[in-house]
């Protein structure tokens, strides 16, 4: 895979998110993605997004333009040194939160991923990769 | 790094030029590779092809021709690829175009430095690898071409077949035919989402008389798109529901949670109920006064 | 801090998002409608999503809030002008919004206040037109 175009972004507040919204329709616009597809990553990248201020006391996004072979795409790497999440399993699942949202923002930014990967535990902060391809 | 290699390639190509071109057209002719029609296409992306070989070759970067020096090379192949995948050629006798350059090239090396052996089975080597990556640089690029054909006429086919019609005003109609996977249902979104935006329909039927199965994925895959439908202010009417199906759905637990009809007909009609109007006959509205 | 603008038009309030907003911005909308929904008495609530190229979870929370709040309140609330790609992408996320009537456009969405209002839910007496 070919790193194309390379932003990093602080995720430490609500206007932050804003921004990484922008940062992220930027992307995908620039890599051809059609205006569902770019809906769909940008929204993603809000979910995690907000997690990340909200539940990992803020963060960084690293935001691509990425190539494999002739497909395009845009690949978003959030990292927190928050206090990690101890079951991976049941914050995936559907609904699941300990706070007071729907639930929805990992496992909803999967849904909306070509490909996700979290890495996270207690203590070691929390890595999310998700990539969409156009 | 790349190793920088020196060979008599270049120097070959600009002193012989018209012996290589004659030999190779020959070749080619033999081989196989063309047809008497593509004769003058062929005669210049073949003289283009020993331009460019002489250009790139004399860059010493001879290891990898996925780079910067072999750009123009590369798009001289493409070329000759696209339009040999057009006129119905054989991956193999498109590559035959590159390959058969061996012959006509390893004369020529041995006519120039057959007196030192080492130095011409060096070069023979370096001629022939770099031959072979081309030819199967042709190979890789009329895979992807094909690819992306079939890529397209998918995509034909998936907006063709999911058209929406407007049955009446504020009425729209999405016959489904064929099974109703995840891609499909994109289309069918997408397209029914539109169409609700641009004639501000406030019902649509989806029939689906035309969906061979239905389980428990095609069932989430409806229900995706009667909610995305709801989003725009838009109700949904199910019509197709065959005997066998209504079994499927409640064996499977399905909730379609949505208003269902066995026929088209049928929905129509609640529909046209819903926006309220009434379908009258018009003999008897003549006799009797109007109402 | 910038607020967003709360119309009053006959007994509906209507509110136009225009902006991206921030968390912020959108619990102060929340509160702000709340209040204005008690002092206006009013019976119907428009919220005009038209220019909201992104609706994410949070927002769909602040959505079904504001609908759940205006129904203990006697109000019903309406959002209108969903964009197609948010619709397809809030469907693909999962966010069913059933809490919340929509409309295709102010105008519609006027028409079904009045209906719901009305006490004739579904459409069911002749159109205008």
């Amino acid at each position: 895979m070919n790193v194309e175009k390379s932003e990093t972004m602080p995720v430490r507040s609500s206007d932050d998110v804003v921004r990484v919204r922008r940062e992220v329709r930027a992307h995908a616009v620039g890599a051809g993605f059609n205006l569902v597809d770019q809906t769909k990553i940008v929204t993603a990248a809000s979910e995690i997004a907000r997690n990340t201020v909200d539940y990992g006391g803020g963060g960084t996004l690293q935001v691509e333009t990425v190539r494999l072979g002739a497909r395009r795409g845009v690949r978003l790497i959030f990292s927190d040194q928050g206090p990690g999440i101890a079951d991976l399993k049941l914050a995936l699942t559907d609904g699941y939160t300990t706070g007071s949202g729907l639930g929805l923002g990992l496992s909803g930014a999967k849904r909306l991923s070509n490909e996700f990967d979290i890495k996270s535990s207690p203590g070691a902060g929390t890595v999310v990769t998700l990539v969409r391809w156009k | 790094m790349a190793k920088k290699f020196e060979t008599a390639i270049p120097a070959l190509i600009e002193r012989h030029q018209k012996q290589l071109l004659e030999g190779w057209l020959a070749q080619q002719r033999s081989s196989g590779a063309w047809t008497s029609e593509d004769e003058n296409d062929t005669k210049a992306r073949s003289i283009r092809f020993l331009a460019e070989l002489r250009k790139a070759s004399a860059s010493g970067q001879l290891e990898d021709v996925h780079t910067r020096e072999w750009a123009d090379t590369r798009e001289l192949l493409e070329e000759v690829s696209r339009a040999r995948a057009q006129r119905g050629f054989t991956p193999s006798q498109t590559a035959l175009f590159v390959f058969s350059l061996k012959e006509p090239l390893f004369g020529l090396l041995r006519e120039e430095v057959g007196k030192d052996a080492d130095k011409l089975g060096a070069e023979i080597w370096t001629a022939s690898v770099l031959l072979d990556k081309l030819g199967l640089y042709t190979t890789e690029f009329f895979e992807k071409s094909r690819e992306d054909v079939i890529a397209r006429q998918q995509t034909e086919m998936l907006e063709l077949s999911t058209p929406v019609v407007q049955l009446w005003e504020g009425i729209l109609a999405v016959p489904l035919i064929g099974t109703l996977d995840s891609a499909r249902t994109q289309v069918v979104m997408e397209n029914l989402l539109q169409e609700i935006v641009t004639t501000g329909a406030e019902i649509a039927i989806i029939d689906i008389t035309g969906v061979p199965t239905v389980d428990t994925l095609v069932a989430q895959h409806l229900l995706k798109t009667v909610s995305a439908a709801r989003l725009m202010g838009a109700d949904c009417i199910i019509s197709g529901i065959r005997p066998q199906i209504a079994q499927t759905i409640v064996h499977l637990g399905v909730d379609l949670s949505v208003t269902s009809k066995a026929t088209m007909a049928d929905a129509f009609a609640l529909a046209l109920r819903r926006v309220g109007k009434t379908v009258v006959d018009r003999a008897k509205s003549v006799q009797a006064p109007a109402e | 801090m910038e607020q967003i603008p709360i119309l009053k038009i006959g007994d509906c309030l209507l509110v136009s998002i225009q902006v991206d907003m921030h968390d912020r911005l959108a619990m102060a909308l929340q509160d702000d409608l709340t209040s204005k929904i008690v002092a206006s008495r009013a019976r119907g609530v428009m919220i005009d999503i038209s220019a909201l190229e992104v609706v994410d979870s949070f927002i769909g929370r602040m959505l079904n809030n504001i609908a759940a709040m205006s129904r203990v309140l006697d109000a019903v609330t309406v959002v209108v002008g969903m964009q197609p790609a948010v619709a397809i992408t809030l469907v693909e996320l999962g966010l069913a919004l059933s809490g919340v009537k929509t409309a295709l456009n102010v105008d519609k969405g006027l028409a079904l206040i009045r209906r719901l209002i009305d006490g004739e839910e579904g459409g069911l007496e002749r159109r205008e037109e």
